[in-house]
């Protein structure tokens, strides 16, 4: 049992991840703000139903994703579970290289990562279908593990890896877009 | 076991089947490649683990690709940063208060 006196001492380190959570969740700043606000009141409420000792932060991401997900399911209008194409493994590492570089392939390969601005990472991680969204942004970003994110999103591992899998090689494939735009990518394979 | 290497693997074998010579559990492209977001995510039995880290020892093109993986997650997290406007975190703050208070 947590005391909710210490709520504010405990949980307020992690508002920074959660806001961009939510900002990516969201799209936009003022839901964002909103939900944020919306997830810290619930866990203040039922700070006492909090286990001490277990993982604050994955109890935060749960609550903010369940918010997220209750307020926006009414807007959502078609099913999105099978809403990502099929891309293949690597499918960006084979499309890097035209930016030309330093003589070692790998290093150049990955300076063309660094010429990713931060708005076309977050439009990348935007563009994902809902689903694939939420598991992209706990693993790669939150750095949660598999059984934590089907804990957060109350989901089996399995599908959580599915999506999270398949949500990356999506992301791949809007990073590619940008980075065709830019000329940072090629159009076919190597 | 067999390491087919050749066209079998899902990035075209790029190694041409080292490993198997070495003896004991070694992984081939086509495993490594397959299981690389379990290996980053540490995922793994240690075993399979274990297999992996074997074959990168010496595929300088697998290594080449995990490390790019590797590489664009960090980009990902780095890129993902947003700073809280000071207004949001009043916000929270009086909102947390006036719960409290009414609590009281």
């Amino acid at each position: 049992m947590a005391d909710p006196a210490r709520f504010v001492d405990d949980a307020m380190e992690y508002m920074p991840s959660l806001y961009s959570a939510a900002m990516r969740m969201t799209r936009n700043p003022s839901d964002a703000e909103d939900l944020l606000q919306e997830t810290y009141l619930k866990a203040y409420r039922g700070y006492e139903r909090f286990e001490e000792g277990t993982n604050l932060k994955a109890w935060l991401y749960r609550i903010l994703t369940n918010t997220y997900i209750n307020a926006y399911r009414a807007r959502r209008r078609r099913p999105e579970e099978s809403d990502v194409e099929n891309v293949e493994d690597l499918y960006l590492y084979r499309r890097l290289g035209a930016a030309g570089g330093s003589a070692d392939g790998r290093s150049a390969e990955e300076e063309v990562l660094d010429r990713f601005t931060d708005d076309e990472v977050k439009a990348a991680i935007e563009s994902l279908p809902e689903v694939f969204r939420i598991a992209v942004l706990l693993a790669d970003v939150e750095g949660f593990s598999y059984k934590e994110i089907a804990e957060i999103t109350e989901v089996p591992i399995g599908t959580v890896m599915s999506r999270i899998h398949r949500g990356r090689r999506a992301l791949q494939k809007a990073l590619g877009e940008y980075g065709l735009q830019r000329g940072l990518v090629e159009a076919a394979p190597r | 076991m067999s390491d087919r290497g050749g066209a079998n693997g899902p990035v075209g074998g790029w190694c041409g089947g080292q490993g198997a010579a070495q003896g004991g559990d070694v992984a081939n492209c086509e495993e490594t490649i397959h299981r690389l977001y379990f290996f980053l995510d540490g995922e793994l039995t240690d075993d399979r683990r274990s297999a992996i880290s074997k074959h990168l020892d010496h595929c300088g093109d697998c290594l080449d690709a995990v490390d790019f993986e590797a590489e664009l997650r960090r980009v990902i997290a780095d890129r993902c940063r947003d700073r809280v406007p000071e207004q949001l975190r009043d916000r929270i703050a009086t909102a947390l208060r006036n719960e409290q208070e009414q609590r009281a």
